[in-house]
């Protein structure tokens, strides 16, 4: 280990959200649903330099490991991280990041006249396309601002 | 037909298409034959914005083939205005009703009622989004004068909010079609639908001014721009004057073109070509009555 990465400190057992993109992971957070209100010990690095990409952010959280659902949308936002999950000090796995063919329930719809917008009982669901996602219900693409849309509870 | 409901013209193949017409050839050409065809048959209607004209369109087609409609009325008379869900109202009026029909507002609004009802159900408008059996009559009105391939038509006014410009768009994708689209740069067609234009191999090209195109054509296709649209009162006039027809427009027209419009028109279309060999909007708007009922019949009967 490098003293650049020991910024963050190690942690015993949880996820390690590795090489996101710099600038990148605030919106990692969002999509975990992680604002601090869960009690879970988080520590973030931002524009952390990085022999790979320069710069990079990372974060990593104790006492949790994430289910498919979440790490299918972080590889719409941060396509190259890599996630290591932590038990007891040691890495006892390696998630990889697939992008998912649908995206169901963790985006919201930018268009305010989309059905999954008024207050109805249906969750949003997108279509993965190549460069980007598409609301099924409304055909929105959205391309470049995916992170900007992630409903948080 | 397979399809439980008609949400979007995209779900329907070359035969779905060419059934319905085919059906509406057939009821066009003896309409009594129909006359107690779905006696039994109530069709719910869900118009949560005014289109009498649509609704009038559905209510006659069930009629003339013997069955009856139901309607919740308008928004402001029925529980939507205490606040029930959409959702939640459908389920209610599928409970009264053989078949639903769907006028909504919002985007995707016909889709997620399809995920809660289980009678067939027709999405008659949804936002800007589909508007099949609008796509299916002009099919029909298309077939009936130009024929459906080897076809050049060209789609002029607003391309970009138009829901029926997009749906037929689509449906043409399943036959030998090239289509230009002409409208002011402001108007042009949404990413969304170019991408799916672009997806199913269609032959495709945009133009600003009508003058590049207009000899070539079968099939004049003509839509309102919407004064709405423009926040400059002169610059939607400008923009309207140049994307409507008169006579002299049509000089360098092929003597076989046909003109339509969904209907209703403001200016887009001079009355002088009403009585001229080129106009079939009229004749188009009649066709609502027995693509419906060819559409009502399919769906019933798939429903056996
Ligand atoms: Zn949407």
């Amino acid at each position: 280990m490098s003293d650049h990465e020991l910024r963050v400190s190690k942690i015993r057992n949880g996820t390690v959200i590795d090489h996101i993109r710099a600038g990148q992971a605030l919106n990692v957070l969002a999509i975990l649903g992680i604002d601090g209100t869960g009690g879970e010990t988080v520590s973030v690095g931002i524009n952390v330099p990085s022999d790979r990409m320069h710069h990079k952010d990372i974060v990593k959280v104790e006492g949790k490991e994430l289910s498919q659902d979440e790490v299918d949308v972080l590889s719409l936002v941060a396509p190259e991280a890599t996630i290591n999950i932590i038990r007891e000090y040691e890495v006892a796995e390696k998630q990889h990041l697939e992008r998912p063919d649908r995206v169901v329930g963790v985006l919201s719809c930018p268009n305010h006249n989309c059905i999954t917008n008024a207050d109805e009982p249906v969750e949003t669901k997108f279509e993965v396309l190549d460069d980007g996602v598409r609301c099924e219900y409304c055909e929105t693409i959205l391309r470049d601002s995916i992170a900007a849309h992630i409903a948080v509870e | 037909m397979r399809h439980d409901h008609l949400i979007t013209a995209k779900q329907l193949s070359r035969e779905d298409i060419e059934e319905v017409l085919d059906r509406a050839a057939e009821i066009d050409a003896d309409p009594a034959a129909f006359g107690d065809r779905h006696a039994d048959t109530v069709l719910g209607l869900c118009f949560y914005e005014p289109s009498t004209r649509t609704k009038m369109s559905f209510e006659t087609a069930i009629k003339r083939l013997g069955g009856d409609s139901v309607d919740m009325g308008t928004v402001e008379s029925s529980s939507v205005k205490k606040g029930e869900s959409l959702a939640d109202t459908a389920r209610v009026v599928a409970g009264y009703a053989d078949a639903l029909v769907l006028r909504h507002p919002s985007e995707g609004a016909a889709k997620m009622v399809g995920d809660f009802v289980d009678v067939p159900l027709l999405n008659a408008g949804d936002g800007a989004g589909h508007h099949p059996t609008q796509t299916l009559l002009d099919l029909y009105t298309i077939r009936e004068n130009a024929g459906l391939d080897d076809l050049t038509i060209g789609i002029m006014g607003d391309l970009k909010y138009g829901r029926t410009v997009h749906s037929l768009a689509h449906a043409l994708t399943n036959f030998d079609a090239r289509q230009h689209f002409v409208s002011p740069e402001s108007l042009k067609l949404p990413r969304s639908v170019r991408y799916d234009l672009h997806e199913s191999g269609a032959n495709v090209r945009e133009h600003t001014d009508l003058d590049d195109v207009l000899p070539e054509l079968d099939v004049l296709y003509v839509t309102r721009i919407q004064r709405e649209r423009f926040p400059d009162e002169n610059e939607y006039h400008a923009i309207a004057g140049e994307y409507g027809i008169d006579l002299e427009t049509l000089e360098d027209a092929s003597d076989d073109l046909t003109v339509m419009h969904p209907l209703p028109r403001v200016d887009e279309i001079a009355s002088e070509v009403d009585d001229t060999e080129y106009a079939a909007y009229f004749e188009q708007a009649h066709n609502g009555v027995p693509v419906r009922m060819a559409l009502l019949d399919l769906m019933m009967e798939g429903q056996q």
